[in-house]
């Protein structure tokens, strides 16, 4: 009996060293939540404050926004957000690593930021592309497509649950561009409540 | 069995190094959380029986090791996993 115990103990800690040595497992749920929360927040300000709704960008595709003043706050309220989702993301990631006893930056971190780079820049620099083009209308369901791509991408190095999240912006992405006047509520949809509702679960299930 | 695989440390070497093509010695210490004595004195024995190998270079002038599972080592971790489940499955 002694022996029994002691071998499936062998082969316990094997499968949990090949786990942890090539996923990083300490990505926040709690974090996933908060950026729900930023998209919801920042798709409201853009609808109420800026008056922005999809129609006014995506009729043709081409035609160019008419308060260009409107854009660039518009511009810099997606980058905040932006980069309040990361930076939340990096704060919590740091404090659950520490928690686990793990490094922030090691190599199971740096497979997951390399494996999640390549789509992610390629959507960025598209967005930015489209941008100068002055073709807007498909920025929105750009992001999400692309965001999809990269989460689907990274989640080989994270949790599987991270690949249903790639899942779903992606079908959101396309989604909204077939059905382009409900742009904004796709985009709020896929980075908003899918987000919460990921986050939540992460939460639930891993860090309770 | 193989003797090499009796030491948890030497296990956890072979698990994470059975999952990534190469580690170098500071993933590795983090990974198993052990001291850098012990995992140096295992790894020693490691490469000693042919199971791992390693490549040296220098990122900014600093030395770094890369540590990585041979042909060998790969079938006897293999090997190894096998008897394992075979053992658990006999007792049950």
């Amino acid at each position: 009996m002694e022996e029994q115990r002691d071998y499936s103990q062998d082969l316990a800690e094997i499968r949990s060293m090949m786990e942890r040595s090539s996923k990083f497992l300490s990505l926040s749920g709690l974090a996933g939540v908060m950026a729900g929360i930023y998209a919801i927040a920042g798709a409201w300000i853009a609808h109420s404050v800026l008056e922005f709704t999809p129609r006014t960008f995506s009729s043709g595709y081409t035609q160019s926004v008419s308060g260009s003043s409107n854009l660039t706050q518009l511009i810099l309220l997606a980058l905040l957000i932006l980069m309040l989702a990361i930076g939340t993301a990096i704060g919590f990631s740091y404090r659950k690593a520490n928690k686990r006893g793990e490094s922030i930056w090691n190599a199971t971190s740096k497979r997951l930021l390399g494996s999640i780079s390549v789509p992610l820049f390629t959507g960025g620099f598209l967005v930015m592309i489209l941008l100068a083009k002055n073709s807007i209308g498909l920025i929105m369901p750009i992001t999400l497509i692309f965001y999809g791509l990269a989460l689907y991408n990274a989640s080989k190095f994270s949790y599987e649950e991270v690949k249903y999240l790639g899942m779903i912006q992606i079908v959101l992405g396309l989604l909204s561009v077939w059905f382009s006047v409900y742009g904004l509520l796709f985009w709020v949809v896929g980075f908003g409540a899918a987000h919460i509702v990921y986050g939540i679960f992460i939460h639930m299930r891993y860090e309770r | 069995m193989h003797k090499a695989f009796e030491s948890r440390v030497r296990l956890g070497i072979m698990s994470a190094l059975a999952v990534n093509d190469e580690l170098d010695f500071s993933s590795l210490k983090e990974f198993l959380g052990v001291t850098d004595g012990n995992l140096a004195t295992h790894i020693k024995k490691l490469s000693k029986l042919n199971f791992i190998d390693e490549e040296k270079s220098f990122i900014d002038n600093k030395p770094n090791t890369k540590y990585f599972m041979t042909g060998e080592g790969k079938k006897a971790f293999n090997n190894h996993l096998k008897i394992l489940e075979q053992i658990i499955k006999s007792q049950k």
